[in-house]
Order: C-alpha cells, then structure tokens, then sequence
C-alpha cells in the first residue's frame, strides 16, 4: 500500500515552489492536527466520570479566545500571502514568459488533440501539425498551451508538472509550464467528461531542444506528404 | 406575530380524536413529522451506502464480476454478467453523492432534528405553520420517488456528476442519458419546495414562538444551529432552483444558457451551482455542530464553553460562506485575480471553524465525561472534523489546490466534513434524542459496538484517500489501471473498499438497535441525561401540543455542576427559589436586536 504523504516528483520551474507550499501545509497542519487530538484523547481520558468527580463550572474564557482566534487568523492569513506569491507566478497574466513556444490544446470526447504551427510558422493555420494524446514540448523552454475545448468541460492535467486546468468549451484558455526533464509523463483528464473519462489519457514527450526541432520538422515532411 | 397565536389551547381539544391517517400519514404534529422525515431519510441513506458500495467494488476489484450474483439482479444496461458499465459507474457515482447530500444528509439534520428539536428547545406547542411542515414532509418521497425511477428509464440514471456540471449535463448527445438527468432535474426542482416551506417554518419558529424568558441568548445550540441553517436554506436552495430551470431548459427545449452554441457560457452553472454549494456544504454540517455542542457540554456536566463565541462563530460562518464559492472554481477558467480574493475569504472561514472546535476541546477541560455513545459520537465528530478542516486548508491555497483539485484527496476533505462530521454528528443526535422521540433508551451495548466498528473502519476507508490524492488519482475515474501512473495505488483502493464494506455492514447493528430499542429499550424517564433543556420537561416521547403549560425560561441551557447547587444539573425552566419578585423574563420580541452583539 502506498500511504505517502509525499508528492511524486515534480519536473516543471513552479514545480519546487509549489511542493514547497504543499510540505509547510503539511507541516503545519500536521503539528495542529497531532495537538488537538493529543489534547483531545488527554482529555477525556483524564476527565472520565470518576465516583465523587463534579466538573468544574467554567464557562468560557475571553482571553482564550482571543489567543486562539488571532493565532487561526494570522496562520491562515500568512499562508494566504505565501499562496499569493506562488499563484502569481504560475497565474499572473504579466508573469506568463516572453520567449514561449505556444501550442494549443484542443480536447474532445475522449481525446486530446496538440496542434503545432507548420511550416509557415503560424498557429491556427491549414497547415498546423496535430498529435493526437501526444503533447510534444522541448526541455528547459517556457510552453504556453491554449486550452480549448470541443465538447464538453475537460481538465488537462499533468501530475508530474504540477499543471491543471480546464479545458472550458466557447473559450480559449492559456496556460503556461516549462519542463525541467526530457521524457514521457502522463497526461490526463481530471474533470468528469462522460463514459470515457477513464480513459482519456496521454502523455507528455519533452524533447531536447534538437529533438523538438526534428521531431517538428519531420511532422512537417509527413504532413507536406500526405498532401 | 406574538407567540400567543399557537400557544393557546386549540390544540388540546381535538387530538384524542384524529385517526390513524391523520396521525401516523399526514400528521401536523412536528415531532410525527420529524418521525417520518426519520425513517425516511435512514432508507435513503440506505441506498446511498449500497450504491456507495457499488463503486467501491469497482474501485477495489476493477472489472471483476460483484459478488453474491448481484450481476443477475442488474439488467445489462447497468452491468453486464454483474461487471459494472463506465456509465452505469457515472451513475452511480452521481446518484450517491445525490442520494446522500440531498435526501440523507438535509433531511436528517433540518427535516428530523428541525422539526423534533426546535419547539422543543424553546418551548413551543407546535411549528409556526404545522400544514406547510405537513407538506414540506410529503414533498420528499414525491422528489425521491422520481429520483428512484430515474434508474428504470432509459439510458439510465444521470451520470454528470452531483455537481453536473455543463454542458455535460444539458444534453444526452455527452452522456448517453437523456430522460435520467431530466428526472433528476425535476426531482431536485420538486425536493427545493420541501427544503424552502420546512426552512419558512424553522425561521418563524424561531422567532415569533418562544416562550416567555428564552431569550436569543438562552436558545440551546442546537436550535441556533438548526435558526441559521434554516436561513442559509431560504436564501440558498431558491438559487439552485433557478439554475436547475435553467439547465431544465437547455435540456429540453434547446435553450443556450450553459451551451457554448449560442453564446451560452458553461461557467455561469459552475457560479450558480457552487453560489448554493458552498452555503450547502454548511447546511450540511451546521446543525450536527449543534448537536455535538449540547451532547459534549451535558455528557461534561460543564457550560458550553464560550457560548457566546459559538454562536457568533455560526453567524460568521454563515455569512462568510456566501463568499466563498469560487474556491470550487480555482481551475476553471477564472481571472486570477479573482481568484486571491476567493483564496483569502476562504482561508478567513476556516478561522470561525477553529474557533469552534477549541470550544469543544475547551468544554470538556475540567468536566465530568460520561461515556456513553452520544459522547462517543461528539468527539469522534470533534476528531474528524478537525481532519477535514485542516485537508480544507491545503486547498484554500490556490496553488495547492493546482495540483489537488479533482483528486481524492477532495474526496478524502469531503468525506471527512460529510461523514465524520455530518453524520457522526447525526448518530450522536439520533442517540441522545432517541429517548425523546420514543420514550426509551438505546441498547448502550449495541451502541458501544456500533461506535467502535464504525469509528475504526471509517477512518482506514477514508484516511489512505488523502495519499491517493497526494499521489494523483483523479476523482470520479472508473478504472484507474488505465494510467500507468496509478496502477501501484490499486493494493491502497483495494483496502479501501473493504474497510467500507465492512463500515457499511456494521450499519446494520444499528438499524437493529434502533428498531428492537423502540419496542423492547429500557423506559427513558423524561430526562434520561439529566439536561436542562426545555425538551427535558415534557414527558417522552412528548404529547400532542408537548407542553402541559407554557414552560417559562430563567436560564441558559448549559448551567451544569454550577456551584452554588447541589445537583449539577439546573434546567432552564425551574423557578428561582429567592426569586420573591416573580419570574425574571425578557419578552422574546424586544429581545430580536440582541443576537448581533
Ligand atoms: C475549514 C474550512 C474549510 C475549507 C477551508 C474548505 C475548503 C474547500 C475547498 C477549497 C474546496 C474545493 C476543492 C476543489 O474542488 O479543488 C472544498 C471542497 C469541498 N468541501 Fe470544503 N472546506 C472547508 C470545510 C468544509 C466543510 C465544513 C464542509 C461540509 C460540511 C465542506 C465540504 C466540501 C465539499 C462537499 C467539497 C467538494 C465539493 C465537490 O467538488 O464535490 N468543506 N473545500
Ligand atoms: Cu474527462
Ligand atoms: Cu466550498
């Protein structure tokens, strides 16, 4: 049985910052958890009907309240600011990079369809390249990914990438991730999409930037072929 | 209105004489109500489980045949040679989550407990409006029957999801379900009307009928809970109604509201649907907070601890959670901006809920705790919802929720807050009121196996699904062998299923109990738990009209072991012995303005 607490291993820029945030939750929310019930088992063992026991009539304290309420309040307060700062980077519409290969990512029942610009350099033209549950991205190079759907209400999630978003249809979506680590990682479908959703999965290939390249230009071969 | 309208002796005169049908079918009488609202909503949780169970076996035993040749009572749409369809799993998944929140879960807390407890607790002969209660009742088996057939049509029951999201859910071309989620639709439409005429009645109650000296002060905070669930009830449930129609529409006569074709926008059902769900999500915990807050303070023998503090936390909550919503929507497609403002009213409600629990922690320091299985029941509530508002922080945080949204590690939060929360915090009523209702106690023994069997196997079902969350499963998935990346999580599910099945099977210990205790349990007396509420006073379970005389109210509910007496018990309604200037009591109508201090 697998009971980890810790997430698996992250290879996107935001990934670190955003597990980083994950574990000080955890931390904190670990130690609180631990305390309240310690004090809670404590408690009622020591305080148990006894012959002879009468509880002590108490009926609050104001000074305790305080302490607790403002000590909840800035905890949560704070980690709403360290929140912001990690959101803004991924979310942030001035933070989305510069330099950033754009492909868009159209999802259907129960596929997922990445479209690159051909030969002309262009997205959204006649001779885009299309994968199909294969989203083909290089290494170390910001992505932004326009997110749009066909049908129904998708979520495109890539666990190991730490990116999740719906795919909402009648709109375009951009997001933005850049991989750390060549390789295949899974994608798939977080948001109920119909009696596939099970099995709308793919995969993430991230190419080295030479491999990108010749992996493009040879779609781009195989799609001048085809014509 | 004065509470003098029903507290006359109307009443009195003629319910000797009403029959069977006017007593046991459609009775008036708040506490036949809440009975039926009672053995109702049992039944349905019933069927919520067993559809629960369904989708654990799938889970845990992906693809295999379900056992007891259960296949052969299943026709072929559902599953085929009893191996579970993708569709018929939507369904189920769908009609669970339906099942439970709508006519489980809300009924049992505002149809039972509002009704049983609210005349009660402030000394009340009957609801404000006891026909309108008749109907808010009867509403419910109509909106579940139609619920129920909708598994006997075809192309099967709605399978969008308890949230249905569109466009999913407003055409069968996505789902393969067409008349299913119309019914289910209509029956949620029909079920608001119960919700609204019951919530009318609550609030009413509540103001205009208490008796003379209970003032907003003095209320026992399960009534509290129960006033301002009734609030978020009439303010909420008109809200789904609304984008229910709507969504009606654009399933049957080609409106565009939630379709993108014509300029409708699917996020719209996102911002209607969690607008009502957030408030709902407290509708549904609220009054079990109550509860909990009387069982732990009279099983103590000490004061709430920090009454007042308690109430103004019910009042915070129930304002904030109107602020909330789109923390359901972190990544749907909103302006980020918008969605730090959701992230900091949201992480701002977890505060009143700490508030809360130090409260109960603070409530038993230096009490007198009997174990009996009410008890059991609060803390385990106190316990477990503790777990469930610490897992909601992690996705308060936008950036968590990233990667944790529509993982099961919402549906490890939700199941904490639901069912350890929720319905620990009914098993604790339903066993601390039980004597009121029927006049007898629970067996302690049954009790005691029940509390112990389902407090251990609930938490080896629900806790290991905050790892599968951490480790990426998705909700709401049929088969998660079909990602490589999941497939070392199926020894995990594996395990889950079966602590359900067997947290699901010792329900049955209860159900005995609750149904031998009625006929052969130990006679309760008036006031088994030596309490002070007003419900204490009449006999059990209460007469027609339950007050032989209108009770006057000296003191808060929670005057336990008090020094200056030797009892260590001081109902609220018995008369001051010094007290030579007569009944010291504040008109309950002059007293409205007292609740914002
Ligand atoms: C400490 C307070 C709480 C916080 C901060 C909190 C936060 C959240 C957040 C942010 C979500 C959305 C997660 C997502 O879908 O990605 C959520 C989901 C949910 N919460 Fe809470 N929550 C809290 C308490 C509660 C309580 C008291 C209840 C119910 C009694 C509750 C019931 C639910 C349910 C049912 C969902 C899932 C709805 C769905 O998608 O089906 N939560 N919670
Ligand atoms: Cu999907
Ligand atoms: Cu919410």
């Amino acid at each position: 049985m697998n009971l980890s607490w810790l997430m698996p291993e992250s290879v996107s820029t935001f990934g670190p910052a955003l597990d980083n945030l994950y574990y000080v939750i955890l931390w904190i929310t670990g130690i609180v958890f631990v305390v309240t019930e310690v004090v809670l088992v404590y408690f009622i063992i020591k305080y148990r009907h006894k012959e002879g026991r009468k509880a002590t009539y108490i009926e609050g304290s104001s000074k305790a309240e305080w302490i607790w309420t403002s000590a909840t309040a800035v905890i949560v307060m704070a980690l709403a600011i360290y929140s912001k700062g990690i959101w803004d980077t991924i979310r942030h519409p001035d933070m989305f990079p510069e330099n950033a290969y754009e492909l868009n990512v159209t999802a259907k029942q129960y596929e997922w369809n990445a479209a690159y610009a051909g030969s002309d350099g262009q997205l959204g033209t006649s001779d885009d390249i299309v994968s199909r549950n294969q989203v083909h991205v290089p290494v170390d190079q910001p992505v932004i990914v326009n997110l749009q759907s066909e049908d129904v209400i998708h979520s495109f999630f890539l666990p190991q990438l730490r990116v999740k978003h719906d795919a909402v249809p009648g709109r375009v979506w951009p997001i933005w991730f850049e991989a750390t680590q060549t390789g295949e990682f899974p994608l798939a479908c977080a948001e109920l999409c119909g009696l596939g959703h099970y099995r709308m999965g793919g995969t993430l290939i991230v190419h080295s930037k030479e491999d990108f390249d010749i992996w493009l230009s040879e779609m781009q071969i195989e799609a001048e072929d085809d014509e | 209105m004065s509470s003098a309208i029903s507290m006359g002796d109307s009443h009195s005169e003629d319910h000797h004489h009403l029959g069977f049908i006017r007593t046991y079918i459609f009775s008036t009488d708040h506490k036949m109500i809440a009975k039926q609202f009672l053995v109702t909503s049992l039944l349905f949780l019933a069927i919520g489980g067993i559809l629960a169970a369904m989708i654990r076996w799938q889970l845990g035993f992906p693809g295999q045949p379900l056992p007891f040749n259960l296949g052969a009572i299943l026709p072929n749409t559902m599953a085929p040679g009893g191996i579970i369809l993708p569709e018929f799993y939507n369904s189920l998944v769908t009609m669970h989550a339906t099942f439970m929140v709508f006519f489980a879960l809300m009924p049992l807390m505002a149809g039972v407990f509002g009704n049983l407890l609210i005349p009660l607790q402030i000394g009340a002969d009957d609801m404000a409006f006891p026909r309108l209660n008749m109907l808010s009742f009867w509403i419910t088996p109509v909106a579940g029957a139609v619920m129920l057939a909708s598994f006997f049509v075809e192309g099967g029951a709605a399978g969008a999801g308890w949230t249905s999201y569109a466009p999913l859910s407003t055409s069968g071309e996505w789902t393969g379900v067409y008349m299913g989620q119309i019914l289910w639709l209509v029956s949620l439409i029909i079920l608001g009307f119960s919700s609204i005429t019951g919530a009318l009645n609550y609030v009413t109650t509540v103001i205009a009928m208490r008796a003379p000296g209970m003032t907003w002060f003095r209320i026992p905070l399960a009534t509290w809970s129960l006033f301002i669930t009734a609030w978020l009830l009439l303010l909420a449930i008109p809200i789904l109604t609304g984008g229910l129609i709507l969504l009606l529409f654009d399933q049957t006569i080609g409106t565009a509201f939630f379709r993108p074709e014509g300029s409708g926008e699917p996020l719209m059902w996102q911002h209607i649907f969690w607008f009502f769900g957030h408030p709902e999500v407290y509708i549904l915990i609220l009054p079990a907070m109550g509860f909990v807050s009387e069982v732990i303070a009279n099983r103590s023998r000490k004061p709430v601890f920090g009454y007042h503090s308690m109430v103004v936390a019910l009042v915070a909550i129930a304002f904030l959670g109107w602020i909330v919503w789109g923390h359901h929507m972190f990544q749907s497609g909103m302006n980020p901006f918008l969605g730090m403002s959701f992230m900091a009213t949201t992480v701002v409600i977890a505060v009143p809920s700490a508030i809360k629990t130090f409260n109960w922690l603070g409530t038993l320091w230096k009490g007198d705790i009997h174990f009996d299985t009410p008890l059991l029941h609060a803390v385990s509530f106190v316990a477990l919802f503790v777990v469930g508002g610490l897992s909601g922080i992690f996705l308060a945080s936008a950036p968590v929720d990233i990667y944790l949204h529509d993982t099961y590690f919402i549906v490890a939060h939700l199941h904490y807050v639901l069912v350890g929360g929720s319905l620990f915090g009914i098993f604790a009523g339903i066993t601390f009121w039980y004597p009121k209702i029927f006049g007898r106690m629970m067996n302690e023994t049954l009790g005691k196996i029940h509390w112990t069997v389902s407090f251990i196997t609930y938490n080896l079902a629900f806790f290991p699904m905050h790892n599968l969350g951490v480790q990426g499963m998705m909700r709401r998935i049929y088969d998660p062998n079909q990602y490589e990346f999941l497939q070392s999580l199926q020894s995990t599910n594996t395990f889950i299923s079966k602590s359900v099945f067997v947290f699901a099977g010792i329900q049955i210990i209860f159900a005995i109990n609750f149904l031998w205790s009625m006929k052969k349990g130990k006679k309760s007396g008036d006031n088994p738990w030596d309490s002070n509420g007003l419900e204490w006073t009449c006999p059990s379970p209460p007469p027609h009209g339950n007050f032989a005389e209108v009770p006057i109210v000296y003191r808060g509910p929670y005057e336990y072991s008090h020094p200056d007496r030797e009892q260590d018990f001081w109902p609220q309604d018995e008369a001051p012995v010094d007290d030579l200037d007569g009944p010291e009591y504040t008109d309950p109508n002059e007293s409205t303005e007292s609740n914002d201090e």
